[in-house]
């Protein structure tokens, strides 16, 4: 199938870039590394965009530390996280997940802002950003507001982005001395979109586990993190799946899926530092 | 004079050595030429209107919209394209009792599968002719869509065919000796359910053609990416009622095609009739999804079967009662009876027993059409003959190669005729198993299994023996009335220099036929392989042929060339004699140089015959003849197929807790006679093993229950990919066939034909002590876990 464009356009700076959006009656959308627009341009998913092309904004590119924070830009490569050394100290979960992320063309393109925007129920990035519990930097016509992780992933593709907004970048905690993460996933294939999967993250405060491939979004999945934080690895492996509600497909169904979550959570515990 | 292939110092020794594939380079600097590449003046693109329904009656079609939209050329419809295209019917009269209807290139009145092309659309591009094609408004009245195999036949399954009394496409039953009795009296009976899905081939390079009519010439060009050209070629002039010497089918570059490409698509015929409509030429390549709906799809089988044993774990017979669901259509002009047609005749094929019945019902469905790919039928027999096998020596308790041992067919019976009624040469079983056994080192993986296992470790081996079909006569198809030749040829021109152009009816699909013609020539010949120009695919210029499947290239082809490259050679030591003023049988040609038989000595450069012949002709005797260039055809006469025979085996590691299948290693001992290139023959083996692998673990078409995809996309269909591929082992018996000089039998279907059962019974030796069994492929971490009892809903 031929991808069906409405147009495309260069955005200078940020602010041309809400310009392109706005002149776009709604059709605009942003795009970056393309790595899942392209395709669903070229199965006909979506059809007349007018892509607005935001890739030449150097400035939401790259990673630094502010505060007690890391920031990274939007435009941050999957590639270039794998390999950052500040996200490899203060945000270990991302540089792991970024190898159970496709393939290498793929990490190459794809940026961390896409992949979030997008909001694949499947992918790995939003649950790892809600794991950290970080915050999604967005901008647009109207200013920069902050969004918890929590708040920003609202259904399968949907955010909560609104029409005009560019997410710009993304604040992690930085791990403490006594942080843990870890992720876990099934893939059939390597890069495959995961069947199911689980990142988590273990603090002083308690654990917070997130299940993707799972549902709708990435869901923060309770019940087994208080049995964790009780030290019940059973009872959290036990719990897991029935606080799932995962879709059925011909990768498996629901519930394999949520036998599976179980037995990664068992997996993901040992990376986390939990007591089996 | 014969050429003494036991002898590796003999001289022009290039058949049976591995040497450069001569169309790599080209390939690799990206000089490659596929259909799509190809633009010509005023060509436009069509794109296809496709049913949306599995099964559903057309009412009516407004094209008026995209009539009018930006770019369109032309919209026809089913009605209209018939009345320049006749229907076909993919029977064969040999398979008694077989029926299917008419097939239209464009649905007339009903659809019966998704993805049935019902308009065409013909615009300046292809993105304009799929935006007209959005705006053809096509009102269907949805019918019952038939969908489950096993049920098809029931009586309050809707029939898919009006005028027909049920689905059944085909059915045949093979049966000899006493199976009612033997199965009484025997000493063990093992039973077993069987289940195959269904797959697709996938191939790199999508279905394409650009067809150019030329009113002028009264003919049409079809650029195809095809594995028979010839065979398209007859059947276009047949459907467009033109002469067969005023259609030109030419195949250049074609990237894969597994079986995929043999066969008559609607969509492809549609493409020629339109450039016959229009006098102009139109391009049609079939995109992704498109392909996952249109192209083939196979398998799709269930069988029942059981085993009968004797005390001493010796095979009485074999009982199969085989299920396979095709689509609505049997295939054009292969049919879609051949997969169960082979299973009736493949079941039990590595043994010797006596007591054989195999039954096998071919059945309509609303859904694609299933036929033939890689390796046809066998994955599924030797997946029920070796899943019955190793539950028999399970149950008897012998280990798995020994109960083979005990039952393969004897290395030095041969030839015999089978209960099932094969006609077998020479196979090495027994050699192979030896073979196989040294390669894997047999006890001490089993030893390790038995350590591992001990700490949790789940492995398991898993053996495969099988026989695999190659070569094929008329028997297979030309019997039946099918336009399909079993024989082929080649011709081989020296020019002047002294290097040689071949010409063969076989064709090149990336396997490198190319490759072996080019050794094959040389060495008959006597020239050096860089010397051999190899042409394929083309119908003006080839010799007529039947193109490559069934694993006939090697075999057929190949013999045709060395027989040309003789007669070629003969022909030019006897001009090379005549100016020597000697016998041509005192001559040799050695690395493109006439030499002296007995001595080696050189006599003349074979370049100076070529310049005598072709320029100063006049200094030889006028009678001597002088044809450097000479065509050979051959065709086997004294079996119906060259078998083949090997061994396969698998290791895994079995996640009980996730079901997931890791495989570790992979190793196949094959028998495909004469070897011309051990390079290409390990390449073939591992590619059909890697098919093999697809089917066993990954690959299905998933339909729902009213016949809709559920998984058409590279995203969802699970190809397998290198990643988890594991490392093969690749060994070789070499019997050859006597049938003809070359020896060779076909190589391109046993690791797919092997592979399958070999994992199937490698999963099941690594689970049983868990007290689970899987059959029905491809075993899914969920299936393999729903088998453990490990899930609960």
């Amino acid at each position: 199938m031929k991808a069906s464009v409405g147009g495309y356009a260069r955005a200078r700076d940020l602010a041309h870039a809400f310009d392109l959006l706005a002149a776009a009656n709604g059709m605009g959308r942003v795009i970056a590394g393309g790595q899942s627009l392209v395709a669903a341009l070229n199965l006909g998913l979506t059809a007349g965009d007018l892509l607005v092309d935001i890739t030449g904004i150097t400035d939401l590119r790259g990673v630094r530390v502010e505060g007690d924070h890391l920031l990274i830009g939007a435009l941050t490569r999957h590639v270039d996280i794998g390999s950052d050394p500040l996200v490899a100290e203060h945000a270990p979960l991302l540089a792991r997940a970024v190898p159970l992320i496709a393939h290498d063309a793929i990490r190459n393109r794809g940026t961390i802002g896409g992949s979030l925007a997008h909001a694949d129920p499947a992918a790995e990035f939003p649950a790892c950003i809600l794991a950290l519990g970080a915050t999604l930097i967005v901008e647009g016509p109207a200013g920069r507001r902050e969004v918890p992780a929590a708040d920003f992933f609202v259904d399968v593709f949907e955010t909560a982005l609104d029409e005009g907004d560019i997410l710009t970048g993304i604040a992690v905690p930085c791990i403490a001395a006594d942080e843990r993460h870890g992720i876990e996933e099934a893939t059939r294939r390597a890069g495959d979109y995961a069947i199911v999967g689980l990142a988590g993250v273990r603090r002083a405060a308690g654990h917070r586990i997130v299940a993707f491939g799972a549902g709708p979004r990435p869901m923060l999945c309770g019940a087994a993190m208080a049995a964790l934080d009780a030290g019940d690895l059973d009872a959290a492996c036990a719990a897991i799946g029935g606080e799932l509600d995962p879709p059925s497909d011909t990768q498996g169904s629901a519930a394999y899926r949520r036998h599976l979550a179980g037995v990664l959570l068992g997996r993901l515990a040992a990376q986390l530092g939990d007591p089996s | 004079m014969t050429i003494r292939f036991d002898d590796p110092n003999r001289p022009n020794s290039y058949i049976g050595r591995t040497v450069p594939r001569p169309n790599a380079g080209k390939l690799v600097a990206g000089q490659g030429r596929y259909v799509d590449d190809i633009t010509l003046p005023r060509m436009v693109h069509v794109a296809f209107v496709r049913s949306p329904h599995a099964h559903a009656r057309i009412v009516s079609i407004d094209v008026g919209d995209a009539q009018a939209a930006k770019g369109v050329v032309r919209i026809v419809d089913g009605t209209e394209m018939a009345t320049i295209c006749t229907p076909w019917e993919g029977k064969l009269a040999h398979l008694q009792g077989m029926k299917t209807p008419p097939q239209h290139a464009l649905a007339v009145d009903r659809v019966r599968y998704l993805g049935e092309p019902v308009v065409a659309v013909v615009a300046r591009t292809r993105a304009e002719a799929e935006d007209a094609a959005d705006l053809v408004v096509v009102d269907y009245d949805p019918l019952p869509a038939v969908t489950d195999l096993m049920t098809a036949l029931d009586a309050d399954t809707p029939i898919i065919h009006e005028g027909y009394e049920d689905n059944l496409c085909f059915r045949r039953t093979n049966e000899a000796g006493d199976v009612d009795g033997t199965f009484a009296g025997a000493h063990k009976v093992v039973e077993g359910w069987f289940k195959s899905g269904r797959h697709t081939g996938v191939t790199l390079e999508p279905r394409a053609i650009v067809a150019d009519w030329k009113a002028g010439e009264a003919e049409l060009t079809a650029h195809v990416s095809n594995q028979a050209p010839h065979m398209l070629q007859v059947l276009l002039a047949k459907h467009l009622d033109l002469p067969e010497s005023r259609v030109r089918v030419v195949c250049g570059d074609v990237g894969g095609s597994f079986g995929v490409k043999v066969h008559v698509y609607p969509d492809e015929v549609a493409t020629a009739a339109l450039s016959k409509m229009l006098g102009r030429p139109v391009k049609f390549t079939a995109d992704r999804l498109e392909s996952f709906l249109s192209d083939i799809h196979a398998r799709d089988h269930e069988a029942t079967g059981r085993i009968a044993l004797d005390a001493d774990g010796r095979i009485l017979g074999f009982d199969v009662d085989d299920w396979a669901a095709i689509g609505p259509y049997s295939i054009y002009p292969r049919t879609s009876a051949v997969e169960g047609l082979q299973v009736t005749n493949l079941i039990g094929g590595p043994y010797a027993f006596d007591h054989y019945r195999v039954r096998s019902s071919t059945v309509f469905q609303n859904k694609g059409i299933c036929a033939q790919y890689r390796a046809v039928g066998h994955p599924v027999a030797v997946a029920i003959t070796e899943g019955l096998v190793d539950k028999a020596a399970h149950e008897m308790g012998i280990d798995p190669v020994e109960f083979r041992r005990r039952n393969v067919i004897r290395d030095d019976a041969y030839p015999v005729s089978t209960v099932a009624g094969l006609k077998l040469e020479g196979l090495s079983h027994e050699k192979s198993l030896d073979a196989l056994v040294e390669a894997m080192d047999y006890d001490a993986l089993r030893a390790e299994q038995a350590e591992l296992r001990a700490k949790g470790i789940h492995r398991g081996i898993g053996i495969a023996s099988f026989i695999e079909l190659t070569n094929p006569s008329p028997f297979m198809y030309g019997i039946g009335g099918a336009r399909i030749s079993a024989q082929d040829g080649c011709t081989v021109r020296m020019d002047p220099d002294g290097s040689v152009v071949a010409l063969t009816g076989v064709t090149e699909q990336g396997q490198g036929t190319e490759a072996i013609m080019a050794q094959i020539v040389a060495e008959a010949v006597g020239i050096r392989p860089h010397m051999v120009r190899v042409v394929t695919g083309d119908t003006r210029v080839t010799p007529f042929g039947g193109g490559t499947w069934a694993s006939r290239g090697a075999g057929i082809g190949g013999e045709a060339a060395l027989r040309a490259g003789r007669a070629l050679r003969d022909q030019i030591l006897e001009v090379a004699a005549s100016m020597l003023q000697g016998k041509a049988a005192a001559l040799d040609i050695r690395d493109g140089v006439i030499v002296d038989a007995e001595t080696g000595e050189d006599r003349l450069p074979i370049e100076e015959v070529g310049r005598i012949v072709y320029f100063r002709g006049d200094t030889l005797p006028p009678d001597l003849p002088r044809e450097l260039m000479q065509t050979r055809h051959y065709i086997t006469s004294n079996y119906p197929y060259a078998f083949t025979n090997g061994v396969q085996a698998s290791l895994v590691e079995v996640d009980p807790d996730t079901g997931f299948v890791k495989l570790l290693k992979h190793w196949c001992v094959e028998d495909c006679g004469r070897i011309i290139n051990p390079q290409l023959v390990d390449e073939q083996i591992r590619g059909g093993i890697v098919q093999g692998i697809g089917g066993a673990l990954f690959e299905e078409v998933c339909y729902d229950a009213e016949g809709q995809m559920l998984n058409g996309s590279m995203a969802d269909y699970l190809v397998p990919m290198s990643g988890e591929m594991p490392d093969m082992v690749i060994r070789h018996i070499e019997t050859p066939t006597e049938e003809g000089a070359l020896g060779a039998k076909g190589a391109g279907e046993a690791g797919t034909a092997g592979a399958p059962a070999a994992i199937m019974n490698a999963i099941n030796d690594a689970i049983r002590p868990l007290g689970g069994e899987v059959t029905a492929m491809p075993f899914t971490p969920e299936r393999i876990l729903r088998a453990l009892g490990r899930i609960r809903d």
